[in-house]
């Protein structure tokens, strides 16, 4: 193979693709362009439609409708084997009759790479995953950890422009979970290949990813970055899947320029309003919302809400606390150590900002899919 | 969960590549229709019109007495061969289970042993053994004790039948077994029950679906056999098998012959239906677990 | 369970006892294949060499031996073949269709031998297939197959299809994948399905006795027939070298089994 160049990423295109199981819509639409190089991950609950998407950039499984180009050539209709990209699976997939060795080397030889640079991709693979003393060994002796980073030298060692990874931490611990992500993004940057990560992990994805796409249903909900995910959701199910979040609901008015929601008797507002028809629902994050005691005075113009504490816990950092609402609705607080504590039952004032309530469309099903 | 589900994948080639699966298995089917298919349809065509149309081939069948003789007999030679087969397989199955895996070793050969020797050289060794000048009259012989007739008789047939047999029962048992819980059998002991009230309350039910499983094996295969009656049996222990032969090769009768045929054809897949749905919820049972 | 001592002993008796019923009996070819008279007769008088001679030097025995290795090599190959091609379709089929076929693929199993035997035997005739090499391959193919089907049947059941998915991303093509994948990891079935499928046609009597004639006899049609007419121990010569042959196959057999999973581990 030719002498790495610079930027080896290849780009994706999708261009509104379905993909139909009899009656069934496993992917309604999905367009999503990655650049050369990045990591972009396909995140949402199971069934959602991102392992789909997964399958159909890998080959595995055929489109309905739509456009798929990676690096700017139409892949619809080439075979998996023809699209060389490398892919790693949850279930590791090592083909157990052969040592990591020939694991490692099956690519290269399928592309008739020479014995004594077949060795040397081989040996330099293992080593980018630490597995360089492992090549005589067979995939039944080693630990699931230690299989997927052979899994993960046999997808890179043919220098595929792109690396597909469908949970490939998902049958393992936490705390090697943990240190393999570091390792993954290591090797992403090592390689610059451009990286489709799929996970249901929501942690997994902020830590991993340059970009996120947001899956629900088959559609892609949002696109963007982490931080653009948690601040700016477009979707109250992109709110809601992304960290923690307190939803209220209520009798809504909107006047020209801002919303007010009337929650058991108490109205919260915020300096906005929604275009059209649909149900305005506020989402706001632990560390936008604050407690205090109702005797206490509060700050001009800050929106405030009764409630009940129903669960104190400890995090080190600080506390985390759950207020149960007059209207039986549960709000998550997230308070820094210096802050005063709360006992569990104890009656509290919850108050917020307006202009940090995010107002989006209501959505029963963000809900019902979140498991 | 999220991997790459092989339904997914089968799904999508069932949807491109729905004549493939069949059209690897054609070769087979086609010979399985031109070897046993067509041979069967012309034995029952047979049974039906030689020497001319009718059911007079299964009148005969079943108006003739010698007939019925041997019908029974087979049934009852079956029957005992099956009983002998439980019997001897039941403890030497349990005892598989039970010991640890070096004696299992050895009981799993002694099962595999005898099924992969030669049948007509193991029957062989039954005439030897069980002829008037054979090994265990000579035996008697020499112990001053009269000899006994062994050969010839339903006794030697079913001495023989059910040697060659009993791995067919243990077989099935063995694999029953290994599935019960033992824990179980000690649930009943904690509750009081005495070690023979355990095994029999709870062991024994639970092994019941193998003992079914391995008696109709036994049952079925024992009623088609031919060779071992035909060696150690005589005229006094015929069995269906060996009429068939008789009318086909002696008499030249294949209208008798067929009906005979399609009898033992119908019995042993009637056995057969009977007992698939007991098996087959064995397996949904197995497959709980 | 536990068990008193005396129900131990009496349980290890009775097996004790099953366990000689079931490999003693068939020894007792070895001691007749010596015997100096021309007798089955127990016991054996003197000793000799003279069956074993018989067997190699007698055309009857030496062809009738070397029919049985002719048939029995072909239809390994050929249900072998037949089998494993038969056992991939039913397991890329949907599930109903495939039981269907599957039932209807062991029925030689159940089928009655003589009642299949008389079959094959008018069909034959008609044929003029009677005392042919095709004639035994066919029959004995057709009766091989199931346990060609059982066996690799039983391995692709645990055969991980994702390892086919993972091969193709990799690059390989679909007769690549089933060459350097799929085909090494079903391969203790299709060899266990061949030994299976040799040993049924090799042993095969019941409807070799009706298809046979004298220009063409198998192995078990000679011994049944040398049974049947004269007490000529020759029949116990080619026993106890049956009986040899077996016991150095299974050993053999279970020894490679035994390194090659010492290996993997």
């Amino acid at each position: 193979m030719n002498p790495r160049p610079e930027n080896r990423g290849a780009a994706i295109e999708l261009e509104t693709v379905s993909k139909a199981y009899g009656s069934f819509r496993a992917l309604d639409g999905v367009s999503l362009g990655i650049e050369p190089g990045e990591f972009m991950t396909l995140l949402g609950p199971s069934g959602s439609g991102k392992t789909t998407t997964l399958n159909v950039i890998a080959g595995f499984t055929d489109v309905t409708s739509g456009k798929l180009r990676v690096g700017g050539n139409s892949v619809v209709g080439v075979p998996a084997h023809k699209r060389n990209i490398g892919v790693v699976f949850q279930h590791y997939a090592l083909f157990p009759h052969m040592t990591v060795g020939r694991n490692v080397a099956y690519p290269l030889t399928l592309r008739g790479v020479d014995q004594a640079k077949r060795k040397a991709r081989v040996a330099e693979a293992l080593d980018m995953v630490k597995m360089g003393d492992f090549a005589h060994r067979y995939p039944s002796e080693l630990s699931g950890g230690q299989q997927q980073r052979v899994a993960l030298a046999r997808a890179i060692v043919f220098d595929p422009p792109l690396l597909l990874m469908d949970e490939p931490l998902g049958a393992l611990d936490k705390r090697l979970r943990e240190w393999l992500q570091l390792e993954i993004k290591r090797i992403h940057r090592e390689l610059g290949t451009t990286f489709v990560y799929v996970t249901h992990d929501q942690e997994e994805a902020l830590v991993l990813s340059d970009r996120i796409a947001v899956f629900n249903r088959g559609r892609i909900e949002q696109v963007g970055t982490g931080r653009q995910l948690y601040d700016e959701p477009a979707t109250l199910f992109v709110g809601r899947f992304i960290g923690d979040s307190t939803v209220l609901r209520g009798e809504a008015r909107s006047d020209g320029t801002s919303t007010a929601l009337g929650i058991a008797g108490e109205t919260v507002t915020a300096p906005r309003r929604l275009t059209g028809e649909a149900n305005p629902v506020m989402l706001l994050r632990p560390e936008k919302l604050s407690l205090r005691r109702p005797d206490q005075k509060a700050a001009a113009g800050a929106n405030r809400l009764s409630g009940t504490i129903a669960e104190a816990i400890y995090l080190g950092s600080g506390s985390k606390y759950e207020v149960k609402l007059g209207d039986g609705a549960m709000a998550i607080v997230r308070s820094p150590l210096t802050g005063e504590s709360f006992g569990l039952g104890e009656k509290v004032e919850l108050c917020f900002d307006g202009a940090d309530a995010k107002l989006l469309p209501d959505d029963s099903t963000a809900d019902t899919t979140l498991t | 969960m999220s991997a790459l589900e092989p339904t997914t994948l089968s799904a999508e080639r069932r949807a491109g590549w729905a004549w493939r699966p069949f059209a690897l298995t054609l070769p087979a089917l086609v010979l399985l229709a031109a070897v046993i298919g067509y041979p069967l349809i012309t034995i029952v065509l047979r049974s039906l019109s030689e020497p001319e149309w009718g059911v007079q081939n299964y009148a005969w069948f079943f108006g003739a007495p010698v007939n019925l003789a041997v019908l029974q007999r087979t049934f009852a030679i079956s029957a005992w061969v099956t009983l002998v087969c439980v019997v001897c397989a039941y403890p030497y199955a349990y005892l598989m289970t039970a010991v640890g895996p070096r004696v299992r070793l050895v009981l799993v050969l002694c099962v595999l042993i005898p099924f992969w020797v030669s049948g007509v050289v193991r029957t062989l060794s039954w005439v030897i053994l069980l002829q008037d000048s054979g090994v265990i009259n000579s035996l008697l012989r020499s112990a001053d004790f009269a000899g006994i007739r062994l050969i010839r008789t339903q006794t030697g047939v079913v001495i023989g039948m059910a040697q060659v047999l009993l791995p067919f029962m243990i077989l099935p048992l063995y694999s029953v077994m290994k599935g019960i819980d033992i824990r179980l059998v000690q649930a009943a002991r904690s509750l009081g029950a005495r070690p023979s009230r355990a095994f029999f309350t709870v062991y024994l039910p639970l092994s019941l679906p193998g003992v079914y499983a391995g008696a109709v094996i036994v049952f079925i295969l024992a009623l088609g056999f031919y060779i071992t009656p035909a060696l150690l049996g005589g005229p006094r222990s015929t069995m269906l098998s060996t009429l068939v032969q008789t009318q086909v090769l002696s008499l030249l009768q294949w209208g008798r012959g067929g009906a005979m045929g399609v009898v033992l054809l119908v019995t042993t897949f009637l056995l057969l239906a009977l007992a698939a749905p007991v098996m087959r919820s064995r397996h949904r049972e197995a497959g709980r677990r | 369970m536990e068990m008193k001592p005396l129900t131990r002993a009496v349980l290890g008796l009775v097996c004790l006892l099953v366990a000689i019923w079931l490999v003693a009996p068939t020894l007792v070819v070895v001691p007749m294949s010596f015997n100096g008279n021309k007798s089955l007769a127990f016991p054996p008088q003197g000793f000799s060499w003279q069956w074993y001679q018989n067997f190699v030097t007698n055309p009857e025995w030496s062809t009738a031996f070397l029919n049985s290795l002719k048939v029995a090599s072909i239809v390994a190959v050929l249900a072998t073949v037949l089998g494993t091609l038969a056992a991939f379709g039913l397991d890329r089929m949907k599930a109903r269709p495939a039981n269907l076929l599957r039932m209807l693929m062991l029925t030689p199993m159940v089928v009655p031998g003589v009642v299949l035997a008389i079959g094959i035997y008018a069909v034959y005739l008609d044929a003029q297939l009677v005392g042919t090499l095709p004639g035994f391959v066919l029959a004995h193919t057709i009766l091989a197959l199931p346990f060609v089907l059982i066996a690799v049947s039983a391995n692709l059941e645990v055969f991980d299809r994702r390892l086919e998915t993972a091969a193709a991303s990799l690059g390989a093509g679909a007769l690549t994948t089933f060459r350097t994948v799929t085909l090494p990891l079903i391969l203790p079935g299709i060899l266990s399905g061949l030994l299976f499928a040799f040993a049924t046609s090799f042993d095969e009597i019941i409807v070799s006795l009706f298809i046979t004639n004298p220009y063409l006899k198998t192995l078990p049609v000679q011994i049944f027939s040398s049974i049947t007419r004269d007490a000529d121990p020759t029949v116990a010569a080619v026993g106890t070298i049956l009986l040899c042959a077996t016991t150095i196959l299974i050993g053999g057999g279970m020894l490679l089994l035994g390194r090659e999973r010492k290996g993997r581990l």
